[in-house]
């Protein structure tokens, strides 16, 4: 009996044992937890936040004390001649980059890549090679007109209405009505205070086109809208005003007036290098930064990095402040009331439809679309065929599960239904601001022969409109990372975020339906059988009782 | 009932306490396993995970103890199945044990195991559970795939056969529970494998073939 005992004793002990051990290995899960109270700092932010120290904002230059910006200024190309009289370079690096050519490259077969040459997309369509002037808004030159730089448009950190002041300067400066005169100088010594106020491009700079792109606010990038401008830690990691407050610079390094970033098919990178490996690479990457296995050693999420981009767990979603654009029916337009065109405002505030642009649908907080991506992207121009029976992808991501550089990555997808040529098979590029352009006509074969004539292709006159997609790729709008899309928003049965990545299997989603069948079958026809068996010997007494 | 019991010692303390330690760790995996597969909303995906992974590490070693436990003490012996009273073992279960007939292969130090454990246990040790190691290891290995040299492996062939491992590892739980239900006693065999000690029916004669030791079992 004391043996018994003894040895019962024994067995409890190590049930102890092997129990404390299961809670401590449960206490070190609990880890990630504690975390969050961030206490903790994972190794790649540890290595981020070595590369990037907080910028100090310092400079040899105080551009109010520059003779050459002392002067009168009564066009903007005279401010240009005032920076290029001391940076003797600017002028010819700008010329060669995208940002003033709007064409990123010409390919193997002759079509010019970029908004100014034969790419598409599904919002406004085409810059016409530069011929629809609503587009030119956008160019850093002077008046809308590829002539001179406007060095102001990034640089300047006084936003004025340059357009405005110098017609008003020039209007007032050479009166002999003291008022008048007055007016002129106020104008002046502010033209003149925005030139003097230089510094590297801000949020602000690049926003005022990249915030807009498709000619509004939020319309194009989901990740990319004026809520950045003065974004909060929640809306931006990086970028946030109360945290890093990172300027778009701070990881579109630049190199002679180059800016790192995608540009049509061409990927923003070809190597994932941090900083460490080497210290010139472009900070582009979240790799960079970050390297390549950012969280706790041993944390399954670095075992995610191969496969699954960082932006797919640490953009939840996107439009998450201000709504952006999702769909956008060209062929609804050109409706009428009263005989004149209309607006329709939706929930959002936005518009949902307008006579000049057809039929649109917008949305806030959007959870992305998962495809995989190597980095570049697909872009139709007016010379490539279409197939009118399928939704044409104007633009798609290029990737596959095989491909060790791709990774899954999130996109906004935003639908359209565009204008094709019956005849030639081929989108098409209609003209649409200024006094011929559709917008003012409301007369598609007009504006189509217009917008085609512009780019130097054909249009048989015949036309219809097709369902399009448009991929955006989103990686602006990086969440603290307590709002990480977590493991079951994937690892689900029925409709998780990679619903539709199923080139991989994917444990909690994939399972063979046969053999759970088959699985619970035998597990229920066990529990069955001994409960028959178990039952029998109670009904028959068989049970061996003392 | 028929005849007197005696008790004899026949479970040694590593034997029960890998019993028990193997059968908390089954539990756990079982568990934590179904929930990764999405049938079970315990722990939450993640803690599952990283439980399942952690018990399942910790089982390797365990089971490594075992390999060297069985093998050194001869105790594999235990294990080498057989036909004989086969019939007599399926009859007993199927019939004889609702007319309270008396179990025809009884316990014995250097026999511990009738012929349908032998098999069943064979079956468990040699094959389910070294399938569901592999398959596991490989598993978790997942990124290191080409590392190992191992690209060719296929993620969804390796979550099939761990799952189908899982399912008849949970039928085999189910039985072999009931089944210790089946001594003279309902907690008898339970008690016996916490304690060591076994009660068997006095006088029971063992044949040469079933004594463990017997290098001649086959006769």
């Amino acid at each position: 009996m004391k043996k018994i005992f003894r040895n019962k004793l024994y067995f409890l002990a190590v049930l102890l044992i092997v129990i404390g051990g299961l809670v401590c290995a449960g206490a070190g899960m609990a880890d990630e937890d504690r975390e969050e109270n961030d206490l903790a700092v994972s190794p790649g932010r540890a290595l981020a936040r070595k590369a990037a120290k907080p910028q100090q904002g310092w400079t040899t230059t105080d551009h109010s004390k520059h003779p050459a910006l002392q002067g009168e200024f009564r066009k903007g190309a005279e401010i240009t001649a005032a920076c290029l009289s001391c940076h003797s370079e600017a002028e010819s690096q700008l010329h060669t980059t995208i940002h003033w050519t709007w064409v990123g490259y010409t390919d193997e077969s002759g079509k010019r890549l970029g908004k100014a040459g034969d790419a598409l997309n599904n919002f406004c369509l085409s810059a016409n090679s530069m011929q629809d002037k609503g587009c030119m808004a956008c160019h850093p030159s002077w008046d809308g007109r590829k002539e001179v730089v406007n060095c102001l448009a990034c640089h300047g950190q006084k936003n004025i209405n340059f357009g405005e002041a110098f017609e008003d300067y020039n209007a007032f400066a050479d009166s002999d009505d003291p008022d008048e005169k007055e007016i002129a100088e106020e104008i002046q010594a502010n033209v003149l205070a925005a030139a003097q106020s230089i510094g590297r491009p801000t949020r602000q700079n690049c926003g005022e086109c990249h915030f807009k792109g498709g000619g509004g606010d939020g319309v194009k990038h989901g990740d990319l809208d004026t809520s950045l401008t003065k974004p909060n830690k929640d809306l931006d990691v990086h970028m946030g005003v109360d945290g890093q407050n990172f300027e778009c610079t701070r990881c579109h390094t630049t190199l002679e007036h180059n800016i790192a970033g995608r540009i049509y098919s061409k990927p923003a990178f070809t190597e994932r290098k941090s900083l460490i490996e080497d210290d010139l690479t472009p900070k582009i990457t979240c790799e960079s930064c970050h390297g390549s296995t950012p969280h706790e050693p041993g944390h399954k999420a670095n075992d995610h990095s191969d496969k699954v981009a960082c932006q797919s767990c640490h953009i939840p979603s996107f439009a998450r402040v201000n709504p952006t654009k999702m769909s956008w029916d060209w062929s609804q337009s050109g409706k009428l009331k009263d005989g004149k065109p209309y607006k329709e405002v939706g929930p959002l505030g936005k518009e949902d439809y307008l006579s000049i642009k057809g039929r649109m649908t917008w949305a806030k907080d959007v959870k992305p679309e998962y495809r995989w991506f190597d980095g570049s992207m697909k872009t139709l121009t007016v010379k490539d065929m279409i197939d009118p029976a399928t939704r044409v992808a104007v633009s798609a991501p290029v990737g596959d599960q095989g491909d060790p550089r791709s990774r899954i990555f999130p996109f906004k997808v935003h639908q359209g239904r565009q204008p094709y040529d019956k005849v030639h098979k081929a989108l098409l590029a209609p003209l649409l601001s200024g006094k011929e352009g559709y917008w003012a006509t409301l007369d598609w074969p007009s504006a189509l022969a217009k917008g085609q004539a512009a780019l130097g292709v054909p249009f048989s006159g015949e036309y219809d409109f097709v369902e399009s997609s448009y991929y955006l790729p989103t990686t602006h709008m990086v969440a603290p990372k307590q709002n990480v899309v977590g493991c079951i928003e994937c690892h689900v049965r029925t409709d998780g975020r990679l619903a539709s990545i199923t080139e991989v299997y994917l444990p909690g989603r994939d399972r063979l339906n046969l053999l759970d069948t088959l699985g619970w079958v035998a597990v229920l026809g066990s529990l069955l059988g001994v409960t028959l068996h178990g039952l029998g010997r109670v009904f028959t007494g068989g049970r061996k009782e003392e | 009932m028929t005849g007197k019991l005696t008790t004899i010692y026949l479970y040694s303390r590593y034997e029960r306490f890998w019993h028990w330690l193997q059968g908390l760790l089954i539990i756990i995996l079982l568990l934590t396993g179904f929930e990764i597969h999405n049938g079970l909303n315990l722990l939450g995906f993640h803690r599952a995970m990283l439980v399942h992974n952690f018990v399942g590490l910790s089982w390797l070693i365990a089971f490594a103890f075992f390999v060297f436990w069985v093998f050194t003490t001869g105790e594999w012996r235990q294990y080498i199945p057989t036909t004989r009273k086969m019939l007599e073992m399926i009859r007993y279960y199927g019939y004889g044990i609702f007319r309270g007939e008396p179990h025809p292969v009884p316990k014995r130090k250097d026999a511990k195991h009738n012929p349908l454990q032998r098999l069943t246990y064979l079956s468990l040790s040699a094959f389910l559970l070294p399938v569901q190691m592999i398959t596991g290891l490989l598993y978790w290995g997942y990124n290191s795939w080409e590392a190992w040299g191992m690209g060719f492996l296929s993620l969804q062939v390796l979550a099939v056969l761990h799952t189908a491992g899982a399912f008849a590892l949970l039928s085999f739980l189910i039985v072999h529970v009931y089944m210790t239900t089946t001594g003279h006693k309902i907690f008898a065999h339970i008690k016996a494998m916490i304690t060591g000690w076994e009660d068997v029916p006095e006088g029971t004669p063992i044949e040469e073939w079933e004594r463990a030791k017997s290098k001649q079992y086959t006769n």
